[in-house]
């Protein structure tokens, strides 16, 4: 019969407006604004509407997603801030687009360079997220953010310095702790490593 | 099935053959053959006739600066599958003069235009070799070394401006406006006259005009801003009251020159920005990109690295072709309804790379020798049920809604014909020639990967029109839902990459050419490299660029609406086309 394969497709689109509504009938107040109603409208046998209510709901982001480098601190007793960047300038040179510079400090008596950024800098208008500088700096000091939303009136300030990029590890740990743990595990093992190897040398000397 | 089967003919040594007219390329990391320009023509028509490479599947130029040599280099290959034959022709650089292949292959027909817009080689022979990518205005033939852009910086990255002393500043303040183009000489914006778009004009009036019943033809320009075209493109249009006589695309709105880029950055930084050019299929980017480099250092990623890598290529091959039926959809009227449908499967494949790659499009996840990251806790559990219940089950239904709807049979059955001869000679590629009844596809074809261990079917159907163009996707996308099925059966343990992950990769002198069957055709890298930190030469064969060639023979003598539908068949992305 003519027509049949038209009304089979509008049959299709009326079937998911009604299943919206079966669906919310069954979950209740649940299916919106909450945590699992989110979780269950991204579930690959969702019913019905698919859709999230933004900015109202955001879809959470998973670990390894990468929004913007930012630099990580270690927070010393004190408060002061340590950060982990050595300015070694693997970053700088591994970036794409090149929105990365940094100043190297020298030390002022002897002008050798000291492991410690003077100034830093992202051009994050210039910043395609690729995520590279993470990925290869050895000493875990830049990370990927997952804060997207950073929208601005003004062009003007989107250079950002160290003051805006620092941020403390323990803000890494709560945007990707599986990372971070493994990090200070692989950490840790080194460092284990390495006073292994320093002992038999002092003992040795010693003796 | 043993691998002695799958493989076709080697590629012969023509060398012998053509004894005196063809040398082989003897330079270290080179494979192929070097004919002279006077003999080109000759030789490839022979072979095309003679020795069944029917196929020519890239061409393009490399700038030999410090040897004051300019190359062309062809790609060519038999439709029944096997290794390319290269073919090389040397010309000087300041005289570079190549005879044309448009007679003998028309997919020749853009990549020649491209070359000449980019490279400054002429084509001779060619009837309309125009700049295609760039415009009139624009100063010189920037892929040639010695061209400098007016951002210009340094000859290629790290740039030495960022560190130690890293300099600050927005760029646009150290270039302010006006001091940041170029034009040719004696090229004022003010007076000028778009000589080219003139020409097109002129030439599309000719054609269909009836001098006795003085009809005339009306010229149409769809796009650049229209909602058909799928991004900023445009199409010239002479109809005949509603017939199309003549259509010519014009291309080159989002031209970035990605392939400039792509010699200034190192092999690594390349990674990312090859994401942009079919930013819908990113992953497929990043696969033949990886390929090419690792044909160029000997290397191979280790086994589960293959599998995470054609699960990632399948994944993008399902999603590019369930995104296309909602774009079918669109381009026959039924706006937005059915490419939410499709942008609801899409959502949940993205939210897999996203887990795996940190980002939903820009997935930058493939490495030299292996993947960026292991697979996360958990997404392998989502796969197998997108894979096992969902997958299956929404093409059933897509199969259901689509195939048998009256409006998409009619509209579609019989509208926008490519024949079989046609497919193979304007280069298309991907389901634009397996609609055509051509089973050509790379994975069977030239086998890489992991492929010719797996099991699937190739795709093929004869009619060649719009609606085969749908069942060649629909049957595919089963097809990549099979592949992915025995890929999380079969994933085995182990280490993800070979070797150390560096940040600057070592790349011996030579040349490659790495390609894969892209859900849009195929996707291939030409690279040369001279043992540097950056390629020498970077190119982009572009499946959806390619497959344009094709439109004019699929719209001629149809009418002007199914010109959008055509289009939307041909699945294109702007990002690709224009590089």
């Amino acid at each position: 019969m003519t027509g049949k394969g038209f009304l089979r497709m509008l049959f299709g689109v009326f079937k998911r407006f009604v299943m919206t509504y079966v669906e919310d009938f069954r979950k209740g107040k649940k299916r919106y604004y909450t945590k699992e109603g989110i979780e269950s409208r991204r579930k690959a046998d969702v019913q019905g509407i698919f859709t999230i209510q933004y900015p109202e709901e955001k879809l959470p982001v998973p670990e390894e997603f990468r929004f913007l480098p930012f630099l990580v601190y270690d927070e010393g007793p004190n408060g002061e801030k340590d950060l982990r960047c050595t300015s070694c300038g693997i970053c700088a040179k591994v970036c794409p687009p090149q929105c990365i510079s940094i100043v190297r400090t020298n030390d002022p008596v002897t002008g050798k360079p000291i492991p410690q950024p003077k100034e830093f800098y992202i051009d994050v208008d210039i910043c395609m997220n690729c995520g590279l500088c993470a990925e290869y700096c050895p000493f875990d000091a830049i990370k990927m953010d997952h804060d997207y939303e950073i929208a601005s009136y003004s062009r003007q300030n989107n250079i950002y310095d160290i003051e805006r990029l620092a941020k403390p590890v323990s803000y890494y740990a709560s945007i990707r702790p599986t990372n971070n743990a493994a990090e200070e595990l692989a950490r840790q093992e080194k460092e284990a490593l390495k006073a292994a190897a320093k002992k038999p040398a002092a003992a040795e000397s010693a003796g | 099935m043993s691998e002695e089967q799958i493989t076709v003919a080697q590629t012969p040594d023509i060398s012998l053959q053509y004894e005196g007219r063809v040398v082989k390329d003897t330079r270290v990391g080179y494979s192929g053959f070097i004919v002279g320009a006077e003999h080109l023509l000759e030789i490839v028509k022979s072979l095309r006739d003679e020795l069944g490479f029917d196929y020519l599947s890239s061409v393009t130029g490399v700038d030999y600066l410090p040897e004051g040599k300019m190359e062309v280099v062809y790609h060519l290959y038999r439709s029944i599958g096997g290794p390319a034959l290269v073919l090389k022709v040397q010309v000087p650089r300041d005289e570079a003069v190549v005879p044309s292949l448009y007679h003998l292959f028309k997919s020749s027909d853009w990549q020649e235009r491209e070359a000449w817009d980019l490279l400054g080689i002429r084509f001779e022979g060619h009837p309309d070799l125009r700049r295609i990518l760039t415009w009139e205005g624009f100063a010189g033939h920037p892929l040639r070394k010695d061209w400098k852009e007016p951002y210009f910086e340094e000859e290629t990255k790290p740039f030495k401006s960022r560190w130690p002393e890293g300099i600050t500043g927005r760029i646009e303040d150290k270039n302010p406006y006006n001091d940041n183009v170029q034009y040719p000489h004696g090229f004022d914006p003010e007076t000028w006259v778009p000589q080219a778009e003139e020409a097109l004009y002129t030439s599309a009036k000719k054609i269909g005009r009836d001098e006795e019943l003085h009809t005339d033809t009306i010229v149409v320009n769809l796009g650049p801003q229209h909602p058909s075209t799928h991004g900023v493109f445009r199409m010239v249009a002479a109809l005949d009251g509603e017939q199309v006589v003549f259509l010519k695309p014009v291309v080159g709105y989002l031209h970035r020159n990605h392939e400039k880029i792509g010699e200034r950055n190192t092999y690594l930084q390349n990674m990312p920005f090859t994401d942009r050019l079919d930013y819908v299929s990113s992953m497929s980017n990043n696969f033949a990109y990886a390929l090419a480099v690792e044909k160029l250092m000997g290397i191979k990623p280790p086994e589960r690295a293959e599998y995470i890598r054609v699960m990632m290529a399948e994944l993008t091959r399902w999603m590019n072709h369930i995104f296309s039926f909602g774009f079918l959809w669109n381009d026959l009227g039924s706006y937005f309804t059915p490419m939410i449908y499709a942008l609801e499967e899409r959502e949940l494949v993205l939210d897999i790379f996203e887990a795996v790659s940190g980002s939903r499009m820009m997935c930058n996840y493939f490495r030299f020798g292996g993947v960026a990251r292991d697979l996360p806790e958990g997404v392998l559990d989502k796969v197998k049920e997108l894979v096992f219940e969902r997958m299956p089950r929404r093409l059933d239904d897509i199969d259901k809604m689509l195939t048998t709807n009256e409006i998409v049979r009619n509209r579609c059955i019989g509208c926008g014909v490519l024949t079989a001869e046609q497919a193979i000679n304007n280069g298309a590629s991907g389901p634009n020639l397996r609609a055509s009844g051509v089973p050509y596809d790379i994975r069977r074809a030239d086998p890489y990967s992991i492929y010719d261990r797996l099991n699937f079917d190739v795709v093929v159907h004869y009619h060649g029109d719009v609606y085969d163009r749908y069942l060649t996707r629909l049957d595919e996308a089963r097809q990549a839902n099979r592949i992915l099925q025995q890929v999380v059966r079969d994933i085995p343990e182990g280490p993800i990459m070979t070797g150390k992950p560096a940040y600057q990769v070592r790349v011996p002198a030579g040349e490659a050419y790495g390609r894969v069957e892209g859900p849009k055709g195929e996707l291939g890298f030409y690279i040369v490299s001279n043992g540097k930190p950056n390629p020498w030469r970077y190119h982009v064969r572009a499946p959806s660029f390619i497959n344009l060639t094709s439109l004019e023979d699929m719209c001629r003598g149809g009418k002007i609406a199914d010109v959008v539908l055509n289009l939307g068949a041909v699945d294109i992305v702007l990002g690709e086309v224009d590089r």
